[in-house]
């Protein structure tokens, strides 16, 4: 239902949007890698003056058991007081939350009660691969044609994986985005640049090499994504394409520049087949091409094979594993999840060519299972994975689990689920909040974190 | 006398039609803002004003000549039907369509924007009862296209130039001295008052 005046969580421009209030809940999926119980969309509250800060305060289950939620977005934001297509008075409201294994999609309603959100739609994947021609939906963004979902692959479950629009009024799926995809087949993640009407996405691979874990001869083939594809946002057409090299594997999470008039954006590379490092890489406006630089590198650290999964032994060291990024609001700070050595990395990148450190937390990781001050047991499994950080940028949040089937291949004791919180200094340099750690459920294990009213890759912008 | 209040509605739907942000000054806000530059802002509106005019002068046209072959009971109501429609269907589904002009968007583009925006969103139809109450000013119950044409085609010029206007002195304003906040607040709802208006130009002519 439209209303007089806009939703009071859109903000023409970033700078504005770092002023909003602080959020008092955040969403978090949370899924069942055995598939037996079904998944659910919790309720962290995250107020420090409530009884029940960094407690479940609300859940809501899915109608099915098997879905593996893991990405998921809001119906509308920001990017509905762009100039060229206004909607300002659509309401931030529902959560567009896929399955990202079931290919359905559940569109839930935070407004009545934000702490106990309710389905009002179900898509089944039947209506998806009907009209869009996509299964295995990933990430979901509030754009300028509506709500933007992607797919890692077609409706039988191969190469190509894109793109397809939902409308963000009736939900309906209007269709396939794409209206000319040139060499581009594997997809993982896409944003854009709404200033420079660009589009980018990245790979991961076709369901068959990852449903089941991830494949050792796929990865060392260098047959996993590679690629950064650069489109024309409002012709829908692929421009150009750059692949980082046959020793880049996994090209994971884009997060470009909020303010619309910079032209750059940072991306995470998994793994290199060289030495196992993790890279970040900028994109950048190069004259009239985009054109990308590695401008981080995080070793591999040299580990006892006894205690490393049958994957790394042979190798002697934790892999980094750099699965999720997430830039600040000012375009300041870049957190980087290490969820292999359980690092998350701050770094400031008002250069975007030449970041700098400023602060790492440690928790978790495959050897070191550094623990937490709120912890019980002491020794936690799994490590830094979704980020996300509070539209002022002074609260950083993250959980611990990457997906179900890769889970046991880097921790086969298993994961149990945390979600913790950092407090950020305002020049550089985090620590975690002792008095906030969710001790995830049994039976569960979270995964991405949205917070009330929008964060820092929910909402795209206009204005500068 | 009477033929006076037909071009204050003209001249006040182009004030109202300026004030809309989604016909135009905000665009023009928005890239001088990117491109840092007054200039752009004022540039921006030409282009602005032209698509707008091309869309309503379009639309007149067409109904100018369907109005002359057509008996003018039947014209009112094939035309008041039109408007009711577009209102119901604004009303129902609201106004989305596929995007085709960004930000890095040139003069041309503009253009286009402005007139599809326009053209998508019935601005021409909305002057209908009033053109047509010009042109029957000096006939008794009858359209003649060599009158109309160049009543018409004041009528045009009366609407964009209020249009433009009223376009120029809202994005100036932003872009010199309110800035962007405004927008939170201050940016009703014109998607409805827009249907609204387009129901009630419906009813006019239903009851004319």
């Amino acid at each position: 239902m439209a209303t007089w005046r806009p939703d009071p969580s859109f903000y023409p421009s970033p700078r504005m949007a770092a002023k909003a209030p602080r959020e008092t809940v955040a969403y978090v999926a949370a899924f069942d890698p055995e598939r037996a119980r079904p998944d659910a969309i919790a309720v962290v509250d995250v107020d420090p003056t409530s009884p029940s800060y960094s407690q479940i305060v609300g859940q809501v289950d899915m109608p099915n058991v098997g879905d593996e939620l893991h990405h998921f977005g809001w119906n509308a934001c920001s990017s509905c007081l762009c100039p060229n297509a206004p909607h300002p008075h659509v309401e931030r409201r529902y959560l567009v939350v896929p399955g990202l294994r079931s290919s359905r999609l559940h569109i839930i309603d935070t407004k009545p009660d934000p702490r106990s959100p309710q389905i009002i739609r179900v898509i089944e994947p039947s209506e998806i691969a009907e009209r869009a021609n996509y299964s295995r939906l990933h990430t979901v963004h509030c754009g300028p044609e509506g709500i933007y979902v992607n797919a890692l692959a077609d409706r039988d479950g191969n190469a190509p994986g894109g793109i397809f629009l939902l409308d963000h009024q009736s939900f309906d799926v209007l269709g396939q985005w794409e209206m000319d995809r040139g060499p581009q087949k594997l997809a993982y993640d896409f944003w854009w640049h709404l200033g420079h009407d660009t589009m980018i996405t990245s790979e991961w691979g076709t369901p068959d090499t990852f449903e089941d874990g991830l494949v050792p001869e796929v990865l060392l083939g260098s047959k996993y994504g590679r690629r950064l594809h650069f489109w024309d946002l409002q012709k829908r057409k692929h421009l150009q394409e750059i692949d980082f090299g046959e020793e880049h594997q996994l090209v994971f999470e884009l997060r470009p520049a909020h303010d619309p008039t910079r032209a750059y954006g940072f991306v995470g590379c998994v793994i290199s087949l060289k030495d196992l490092s993790a890279s970040i890489w900028t994109w950048y406006r190069d004259n009239d091409q985009w054109a990308v630089k590695k401008v981080i590198e995080i070793p591999a650290e040299p580990a006892d094979p006894d205690l490393l999964p049958p994957v790394l032994k042979g190798f002697s060291a934790v892999a980094p594993l750099v699965t999720d990024i997430d830039l600040s609001m000012d375009d300041r700070f870049l957190y980087v999840s290490c969820w292999g050595t359980g690092d998350m990395i701050q770094y400031d990148v008002s250069d975007p060519l030449a970041p700098k450190e400023t602060g790492r937390v440690r928790i978790g990781g495959i050897v070191s299972r550094a623990t937490h001050p709120k912890a019980a047991n002491g020794a936690l499994n799994g490590g830094p994975q979704m980020v996300e950080i509070s539209r002022d940028g002074k609260r950083v949040y993250f959980t611990n689990s990457l997906y179900g089937a890769i889970d046991p291949q880097f921790y086969p004791d298993g994961i149990d689920g945390w979600m913790v919180k950092l407090d950020v200094n305002d020049g550089g340099g985090i620590a975690f909040d002792e008095n906030f750690f969710v001790e995830w459920p049994k039976g569960h294990r979270p995964h991405q974190v949205r917070l009330e009213g929008g964060d820092c890759s929910s909402d795209s912008y206009c204005y500068p | 006398m009477t033929t006076f209040w037909p071009w204050l509605s003209l001249a006040g739907l182009g004030a109202f039609h300026g004030f809309n942000p989604a016909m135009g000054w905000l665009f023009a806000v928005a890239l001088g803002l990117h491109r840092q530059s007054r200039r752009i802002v004022w540039l921006s509106l030409v282009p602005i004003a032209i698509g707008h005019a091309i869309s309503i002068a379009t639309v007149l046209a067409v109904v100018v000549a369907f109005g002359a072959a057509m008996d003018l009971h039947s014209f009112r109501l094939a035309a008041a039907l039109l408007l009711l429609g577009l209102a119901a269907y604004g009303a129902l589904y609201g106004h989305s369509h596929r995007v085709r002009v960004g930000m890095r968007t040139g003069m041309a583009g503009l253009t286009l924007w402005s007139f599809l925006m326009a053209t998508s969103h019935g601005a021409g139809l909305m002057l209908v009862p009033a053109v047509l109450s010009l042109c029957l000013a000096d006939h008794s119950g009858d359209l003649a296209i060599a009158s109309s044409l160049p009543v018409s085609l004041a009528a045009v010029a009366v609407h964009s130039g209020a249009m433009l206007a009223v376009t120029a002195a809202v994005a100036l304003a932003v872009f010199e001295w309110l800035g962007l906040a405004p927008l939170r607040s201050a940016w009703i709802n014109f998607d409805r008052l827009w249907t609204l208006a387009l129901g009630a130009t419906g009813i006019v002519l239903l009851v004319q």
